[in-house]
């Protein structure tokens, strides 16, 4: 056996005690350590980990309110709102998928393709999420289910508000249509704007309008476990129904410009001079919205879009036209306002006008031309050589002066989203286009040609603003809201423009009363429309002759687009109107029957003219029922 | 004689222990989601604990000191027997089946190498010499190595902070100490290259828990979320929306202690770690009262581990410490490392309660 040293006990246990002291005091600066972190994260950091551990708990839920409805200037309906219903399934409710589907087979159509896409779902949904099996249920549907609902475990009956336009493409282009939310909208900025909507207004008013009409998201906060499965619902904030947009567009005088004008492009715009306000707004060909509430088809779109006639374009809007002939009255009321113009002064038309030291030709649209004219004949038979030699003595400058007094060049400031401004070719214009102006093109812009292009709202706009006494007022769709829960009205309050400067004090009453001859005298262009109207009519007629690509012809073709715009009655003015129609020849015959029609509908009640064509207008995209 | 005494058991450790169980059925029960048969199921569990505690305190430490090493060996060859025949469950080779029982062999290490280790230095002087020393290190790394293989490297680690504990009170020298610490710096970096990647992932997580909260960061994130929600005072009893919600994951082991800081705050808190510490005081007065230098070393040790065990666990909730799995001494539901703790609690009441009269 070794030696073992006897153990040296006292001096062991005071070896022990040290350490084991040592030990306490490292003990207590670790607890120490704990105790501050403990503090650090209770209650320092309390009120952050707080509002995680609530972001943990609760997830809001939005509830989508109902989008305001839009109806006409008489309460019709336009863009309505009707419930779809969807037929949903919680899978973890379901004790026995296959006979719950077995179950359903009589109660709602379920072909191979929703049996797919349900299962395909099935495959990804979250625990305690509802699986789509059929949307747009039929209203049959729906009932079936919604009886046999207590023997359908875990199907549910899921209803929602889609937009609707009951009248097809009336007033598509001043209503314009929703559609569903884009990823990329939503990811954009307005993400937290447009959170919990599904849809939203893409042109039109319904897009001008998107926050009167979508109302104020509700929402309701659900305490959520970690597997996402609502437990109960803890508080509800109700969502703000969207307000109803009254229109100033009469639905029924709108439906008889549309069948008028039967599909052949071009655009009209009726206007109350005295407010603004919009009548008629009609943008033609026509297409039906509603395909595009849910995503039209590919094939569809395609359609509308390479349509030659161009459906999908809002000419009121957007269509740049040569104003041609219409363009004179402007004219006229600039010469008026200076000392030098003498309009009972008789101008010679030969037929043609040639400037001084020019062998170069502008020619009449009469060919062996008018003779003497004085400015009420030559707004009344619209000679052409009148107005260059006017054109010739004011000078560029003074004209577009002057048509930038009416608005042209200028977005007008109507109430739909994406106006285009016209060209007017200002000194400015011409300076920054960088090419030399040459005083040929003065004379053609003198009668409407040239660089110069017009809106048809523009043409609207100063024609209403010549009747309303040299006020221009800015148009408007939408006539007021009203807030259908608590019925309280609020009406869009119209806007006036400065006053278009007037030196001379008879000048605007000469002109108009030069306008009325057009449609009374004896030679106006538009005499073709007097015929047994009870009112008088102001107006002028204009042909625009341009280059296009049109259908049915290789490469360019010359086109004429037919121009008339009016105001009645001429003492006191009710509606101002700019009708255009493309390819159809001279003004007064295709445009200016359109413009009676409607005066006529609009003063009178009723439509004298002979409608051209009986029918509904065709819609291009097929007409989607519910 | 009292009861106790009869019995072996120390009151004030007793009294701090039957304490910490009803704390734990009131926590486990918020935490399972107000389950009854769950709380009652570890009712159970802790009855067995302290059925093992009061066998333990039965034994005189001559005993254990006698079947010190041959019962770690009998550990070693577990720990043997887990590599070779081993089940493997969450990807580790952990535990041995033995009958309807499945053992962990590693958790036993906590309690056998204090053990062996108080027995191997009682039969030595004090202060020990370096080769003493160097022989108490080989019989530490034996199974830490094992354990380390299996993998397990919280447990393994643990074990051999186990033994590092009995080591520092037997008196090693300070230049030792500071030698192996400064060994075990370097050492680190070619721990790091030999972890696996959930491991080093969850060091990487200790300190930028946010980078991944979904994954690997969020058993941290959701802890310190309960933590920090229960404020001062906490959401009170049954109000741990953490926990209920099932936003934490091990809500009833290892993160009790999170439920515990939301639904009793930070007073809460302090209170517990005084019960915690009370026992650690208590034991320590057992190790300095001991008569021979087996109990006193294993005494201590045992305390010293205790506190440990504790600090480990919360230091973890809190987020100072890795997510490593040591669940809290009592207060978790309790598996086989609760009996290891109860055993380990019996050792020191038996230590205590069997002194001579006489020196």
């Amino acid at each position: 056996m070794p030696h073992i040293p006897l153990k040296n006990d006292s001096q062991e246990i005071a070896l022990f005690e040290t350490r084991a002291l040592t030990g306490v005091v490292i003990g207590i600066l670790l607890v120490l350590g704990l105790l501050a972190r403990l503090s650090y994260l209770q209650v320092v950091k309390h009120s952050y980990y707080t509002t995680l551990a609530q972001d943990n708990r609760i997830s809001p839920i939005p509830i989508t309110p109902a989008r305001g409805l839009i109806l006409d200037r008489n309460g019709v309906v336009l863009a309505d709102d009707f419930p779809v219903f969807t037929l949903q399934v919680i899978p973890d409710r379901v004790p026995n998928m296959q006979r719950l589907l077995h179950k359903l087979k009589p109660l709602v159509a379920l072909n191979k393709q929703d049996l797919r896409d349900f299962k395909r779902r099935l495959a990804q949904h979250k625990p305690f999420q509802s699986v789509t099996l059929r949307a747009h249920l039929s209203e049959a549907e729906a009932a079936r289910v919604a009886v046999n609902l207590t023997r359908l475990k875990g199907a549910m009956l899921h209803a929602r508000l889609r937009r609707y336009y009951p009248l097809g493409g009336l007033a598509v282009d001043a209503i314009g249509y929703v559609s569903r939310i884009t990823q990329s909208e939503e990811e954009g900025q307005k993400a937290a704007r447009y959170f919990g909507y599904h849809h939203m207004g893409q042109i039109g008013v319904e897009r001008s309008y998107q926050k009167e009409l979508m109302g104020r998201i509700g929402f309701k906060d659900v305490e959520m476990d970690a597997q996402g499965r609502a437990v109960r619902v803890l508080k509800r904030i109700l969502p703000h129904a969207g307000k109803n947009l009254y229109l100033n567009i009469d639905a029924q005088m709108q439906a008889i410009g549309e069948q008028m004008l039967a599909n052949r492009p071009g655009a009209v715009v009726a206007l109350d001079p005295r407010t603004g306000a919009v009548l008629s707004l009609i943008s033609s060909p026509i297409y039906d919205p509603n395909p595009f509430v849910n995503g039209i088809r590919e094939k569809a779109y395609r359609a509308l879009a390479t349509n030659p006639n161009g459906p999908l374009d809002n000419r009121v809007l957007n269509g740049l036209y040569p104003p041609g002939s219409t363009i004179k009255p402007f004219y006229a009321y600039a010469a008026l306002q200076t000392h030098w113009f003498h309009p009972k002064k008789h101008v010679m038309c030969p037929g043609y006008y040639h400037l001084p030291h020019s062998t170069h030709l502008f020619h009449c649209w009469k060919p062996l031309g008018m003779g003497r004219v004085d400015l009420k004949e030559a707004i009344e038979q619209s000679c052409d050589v009148y107005f260059y030699r006017l054109a010739f003595k004011q000078g560029i400058d003074r004209m577009t002066r002057y048509l930038t007094y009416f608005g042209f060049g200028h977005r007008t400031g109507i109430d739909l989203p994406g106006e285009y401004r016209g060209l007017v070719p200002t000194k400015a214009w011409i300076k920054a286009s960088g090419r030399p102006w040459y005083p040929g093109q003065t004379i053609i812009t003198g009668i409407g040609q040239g660089p110069l292009l017009v809106t048809p709202l523009q043409l609207a706009d100063a024609v209403a603003a010549i009747a309303n006494h040299g006020i221009r007022m800015r148009p408007e769709v939408v006539r007021g809201t009203l807030n259908p829960v608590t019925h309280r009205v609020r009406y869009i309050k119209p806007h006036a423009f400065p006053a278009i400067p007037r030196r001379r004090k008879n000048s605007l009453r000469r002109l108009i009363a030069d306008m009325e001859q057009v449609v009374e005298g004896p030679h106006g262009t538009a005499r073709g429309i007097a015929f047994g109207l009870p009112y008088k009519v102001a107006g002028k007629t204009g042909t625009a002759q341009l280059w296009s690509a049109a259908p049915g012809f290789n490469g360019r073709h010359l086109r004429s687009d037919a121009l008339f715009m009016a105001f009645a009655p001429v003492t006191h003015p009710r509606i101002a109107i700019a009708v255009i129609v493309e390819h159809a020849g001279f003004g007064a015959l295709a445009a200016a029957p359109i413009a009676r029609a409607l005066m006529n509908f609009y003063l009178l009640g009723h439509v004298h003219a002979r409608p051209q064509n009986q029918s509904r207008p065709q819609t291009v995209a097929a007409r989607t029922t519910p | 004689m009292t009861l106790l005494e009869r019995w072996h058991l120390d009151k004030p450790l007793l009294t701090a222990l039957v304490i910490l169980a009803a704390v734990s059925l009131v926590v486990l029960y918020s935490a399972s989601g107000d389950s009854l048969s769950f709380a009652l199921d570890d009712a159970v569990r802790l009855l067995i604990g302290f059925v093992v505690m009061i066998m333990a305190a039965q034994i005189p430490p001559e005993t254990y000191k006698r079947w010190s090493l041959p019962l770690f060996a009998v550990g070693v060859l577990g720990l043997m027997g887990v590599l070779a025949v081993g089940a493997v469950r969450f990807g580790a080779r952990r535990w041995i089946a033995i009958g309807p029982l499945s053992l962990q062999p590693s958790e036993f290490m906590k309690l056998l190498v204090p053990m062996a280790l108080s027995w191997f230095f009682a039969r030595r002087h004090l202060p020990p010499k370096l080769t003493s020393v160097a022989g108490a290190t080989l019989l530490v790394l034996m199974p830490v190595l094992l354990i380390a293989k299996e993998p397990d490297l919280g447990t393994a680690l643990i074990v051999l902070l186990s033994g590092l504990v009995v080591l520092f009170l037997a008196g090693i020298g300070w230049r030792t100490v500071l030698t192996v610490a400064v060994m075990a710096l370097a050492a680190a970096p070619i721990l790091w290259a030999h972890m696996h990647h959930y491991q080093r992932q969850r060091v990487y997580i200790l300190f930028h828990p946010e980078a991944d909260p979904l994954g690997a960061g969020y058993h941290a994130i959701q802890g310190m979320i309960a933590v920090g929600s229960g404020g001062l005072f906490g959401q009170g009893w049954l109000h741990s929306s953490q926990a209920r919600l099932h936003f934490l994951p091990d809500s009833t082991t290892d993160f009790a202690f999170a439920v515990f800081c939301q639904e009793f705050g930070l007073f809460g808190n302090i209170v517990l770690l005084g019960l915690y510490l009370f026992i650690v005081y208590r034991g320590l007065r057992i190790a300095f009262a001991a008569q021979d230098s087996y109990s006193r070393l294993l005494a201590g040790s045992l305390s010293i581990l205790f506190f440990f065990d504790v600090f480990i666990n919360m230091g973890m909730v809190a987020g100072i410490l890795p997510v490593v799995g040591v669940p809290l001494p009592l207060l978790s539901y309790g598996g086989t490392s609760l009996l290891i703790i109860m055993a380990g609690l019996g050792v020191l009441m038996s230590i205590h309660s069997h002194r001579r009269l006489v020196n």
